[in-house]
């Protein structure tokens, strides 16, 4: 948690987590993404909210769908954007870091989104550099962007967040998606629980605010929101998981859990999903899935936390 | 009076409070050393043959000993040499250091032993290689202990690690027996602790990092404990950093084992949510864990459980520790810190007596190396660390004698700190 962490949405300079972020300034965005999302309903769905301003997209971490989200909402708000991949390159991975550093101060460009491997990237940048750093992904730590869609898309589907039920379900101990999502709702007045194989629900995890489900049945039975997280296949090579089709067994969402629980529950899913291991067919493109809608809101949501971060600046700088 | 590095036949330390509780002397009054022996203490006519030294205000005690640094030579001189890293031990008041033998090639054979000492004639300080318990560090067979004995090498470690398996230390602690040497681990688990950053908690949770547990020392020293009582070899644990350790060890002791400890500044001062700035200077191994564990070691420096405070100075060049965290190496400078840090949390909070900081720095880790006792008493070789103890400062990492600057203490500000150091003829002034 920063110390310096902003109270009022002016104060926001950069977007490195949830964690800590003032609920105020949450519920500002989400309000603003709401506005944006008008926007994209429109013929020509674009404003002119950031023209001159220039976003640099660095991805050391392959992320089709949150890059693609990002770059559409840059263009939207009328941004330049120059965009990087490096995902896959085999430099030292200190020296790339490094170099990012002096590259983008000497591009001079107003903000920098970021996707990285590493836990805690965004603020190692955020510390060293000028421009505006936005975290879109950071090893297991964060996914603020997503978390935010995530709570933005339940607040239209359920009309609240505070009392709301959500259980979040799968690889809590790697997730950032898992992180946010805990953060974010739980500030903003949800009640949170966590479901999964006890060796991927990380230690400690009470002291986040969240009561562990001991299974999935009885998580759902309480919920009125499941976040179902993707697995990492390579979990299974850690030893962190016998087998797939354990996993399958004890935590993947099928219809008949649901039929179970008796009650409607909205399903979330971040992407892309393995279809038949964490969650079926059947529930991904069943009648409560919101998982399409959770892309288009992607996009809005992204619009508001870069124009709420270099809007602002702008504004002030033309007074 | 000259600041820097000096040689004289007599040197006159004049006005300074002496203190050296092994021999009950606690007074204002000047020390005459001539020909690098101590000829006198008491009050001394002025002279003008000898470097005078005025030490009003300061403190005079038995040179410090640290038992616990890397000095990167040979192998990996961009971070540290021998030369720099005394001269860190120099303006930290350190006379003596034991240097931890991952280095490369490692401290496992008589020609390395030699280099590294030759690296630090003409300066106060003393330099004390630990060698390698096993050859190259590579946890596999025993490193010819016996030959490097011969060299003066009273301690063992494969540091940086721990002792590969039970097996090799059983053998370690047997051989080592003979010659009255000590086994100096460094207790991790690999299988709990690999991957692991920082200490795993709920701060861990929170910072999505991976996390290193507790468990995955105190298993360790059980580990090593078990087999000491078993085989009657010395054990020694490398800071130690976590309240169940402190127990274990307690309760070795108590049963007469013959286990010894040692705990860093740092440990005892810092604690893992620091890391919530991802600033890789705060990543050390073992890691900075709770404020009950640093309560813990406090609690274990003050019953003796734990003998000595060591420092585990670990420089790193600055572009190797300005990356993502997962990618940094662990550790933090030390040497230049330790006696003001203490005695800014400890002694000037009258939660450490100046008596035992003295135990812990000087006497005890002298008498776990093996090493003869150092005194303030006429006759003795000159071996003295002077000290302002009102003295305020901040740490600037810029205005360091190390090469690297990786120190978690950087714009602290400290009250006491160390103004030179005396060893034979040689001294060092700041
Ligand atoms: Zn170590």
């Amino acid at each position: 948690m920063p110390d310096s962490a902003p109270r009022d949405s002016r104060e926001l300079r950069h977007m490195l987590g949830l964690d800590g972020l003032a609920p105020a300034i949450m519920t500002e965005i989400l309000d603003t993404a709401g506005t944006f999302l008008e926007v994209l309903d429109r013929p020509i769905p674009k404003v002119p909210s950031l023209r001159g301003v220039t976003v640099a997209n660095l991805f050391f971490e392959n992320s089709t769908r949150t890059r693609l989200s990002f770059e559409l909402a840059e263009k939207r708000l009328s941004a330049d954007t120059v965009s990087f991949s490096a995902a896959g390159s085999s430099v030292s991975k200190g020296e790339t870091l490094l170099d990012t550093v002096r590259n983008i101060e000497a591009m001079k460009v107003d903000a920098v989104v970021i996707r990285h491997g590493a836990s805690g990237v965004p603020h190692f940048l955020s510390q060293r550099i000028d421009a505006a750093v936005i975290n879109a992904g950071d090893g297991t730590h964060e996914h603020p962007t997503q978390g935010l869609l995530d709570i933005f898309t339940l607040r239209k589907e359920c009309g609240r967040i505070e009392g709301l039920k959500v259980l979040i379900l799968g690889d809590i101990a790697h997730s950032r998606v898992a992180r946010s999502n805990i953060f974010g709702l739980t500030a903003l007045g949800a009640e949170v629980k966590v479901c999964g194989p006890a060796t991927l629900i990380p230690r400690n995890v009470e002291s986040l605010g969240v009561e562990v489900a001991s299974d999935l049945d009885e998580g759902l039975k309480w919920c009125d929101a499941v976040n179902v997280l993707r697995l990492q296949l390579e979990r299974m090579n850690q030893g962190l998981i016998p087998s797939l089709r354990d996993y399958q067994r004890q935590f993947g969402l099928t219809r008949e859990h649901l039929e179970r629980a008796d009650r409607e529950i909205v399903v979330l899913h971040p992407g892309p999903m393995n279809r038949g291991v964490e969650i079926d067919s059947d529930v991904a493109d069943g009648p409560f899935s919101v998982i399409l809608e959770q892309v288009t809101h992607g996009v809005a949501v992204r619009m508001a936390v870069l124009f709420m971060i270099l809007g602002h600046e702008r504004e002030e700088g033309r007074g | 009076m000259k600041v820097g590095l000096g040689e004289a036949d007599r040197i006159v330390v004049r006005g300074a409070r002496v203190f050296d509780p092994q021999v009950g002397l606690d007074r204002v009054t000047d020390i005459l050393i001539e020909d690098g022996v101590i000829s006198s203490i008491g009050d001394l006519s002025p002279s003008q043959q000898a470097q005078v030294i005025s030490g009003k205000g300061w403190l005079v005690v038995p040179g410090l000993y640290d038992m616990h640094v890397h000095l990167r030579e040979p192998g990996q001189e961009h971070k540290e040499t021998v030369r720099t890293g005394c001269a860190a031990a120099m303006a930290g008041g350190f006379t003596g250091v034991a240097c931890m033998p991952n280095t490369d090639p490692p401290i496992d054979s008589p020609g390395v032993v030699r280099f590294i000492r030759e690296q630090a004639t003409g300066l106060p300080v003393e330099v004390y290689p630990v060698g390698c318990v096993t050859k190259g560090r590579a946890g596999k067979t025993l490193a010819d202990m016996a030959e490097l004995a011969v060299e003066g090498v009273t301690a063992f470690s494969d540091d940086g690690a721990p002792v590969a398996t039970a097996g090799l230390m059983r053998r370690a602690l047997e051989y080592a027996a003979k010659s009255g040497a000590v086994i100096v681990e460094h207790a991790e688990e690999p299988s709990l602790t690999s991957g692991g950053v920082m200490h795993e908690s709920a701060a861990s949770t929170r910072f999505g990092l991976p996390g290193w547990p507790a468990v995955g020392e105190e298993i360790c020293i059980a580990r090593d404990i078990a087999l000491a009582e078993y085989t009657g070899g010395r054990l020694h644990i490398a800071h130690v950093s976590t309240a169940g350790s402190v127990a274990l060890i307690r309760e070795a002791k108590r049963r007469g084992i013959a286990v010894t400890a040692e705990v860093t500044p740092h440990h005892l001062t810092l604690t893992c949510e620091l890391l919530s700035t991802y600033d890789s200077d705060y990543k050390v191994n073992p890691p900075l864990r709770e404020s009950r564990d640093s309560e813990a070691l406090l609690e274990g420096l003050l019953d003796g459980t734990i003998d000595a405070i060591a420092t585990d100075h670990a420089p790193h060049a600055r572009d190797e520790k300005e990356v993502e965290l997962i990618s940094a190496p662990f550790g933090m400078l030390g040497l230049e810190t330790a006696l003001g840090v203490i005695l800014t949390k400890f002694v000037q909070t009258n939660r450490l007596p100046l008596e035992r900081l003295i135990d812990a720095m000087t006497v005890q880790p002298r008498r776990i190396m093996g090493l003869p006792p150092v005194r303030i008493e006429p006759g003795a070789r000159a071996n003295l660390t002077l000290i302002a103890p009102n003295e305020d400062w901040v740490v600037d990492r810029s205005q360091q004698s190390s090469k690297s600057i990786n120190t978690p203490f950087h714009g602290w500000e400290l009250r006491g700190r160390a103004k030179g150091v005396i060893l034979g003829q040689q001294y060092y002034l700041a």
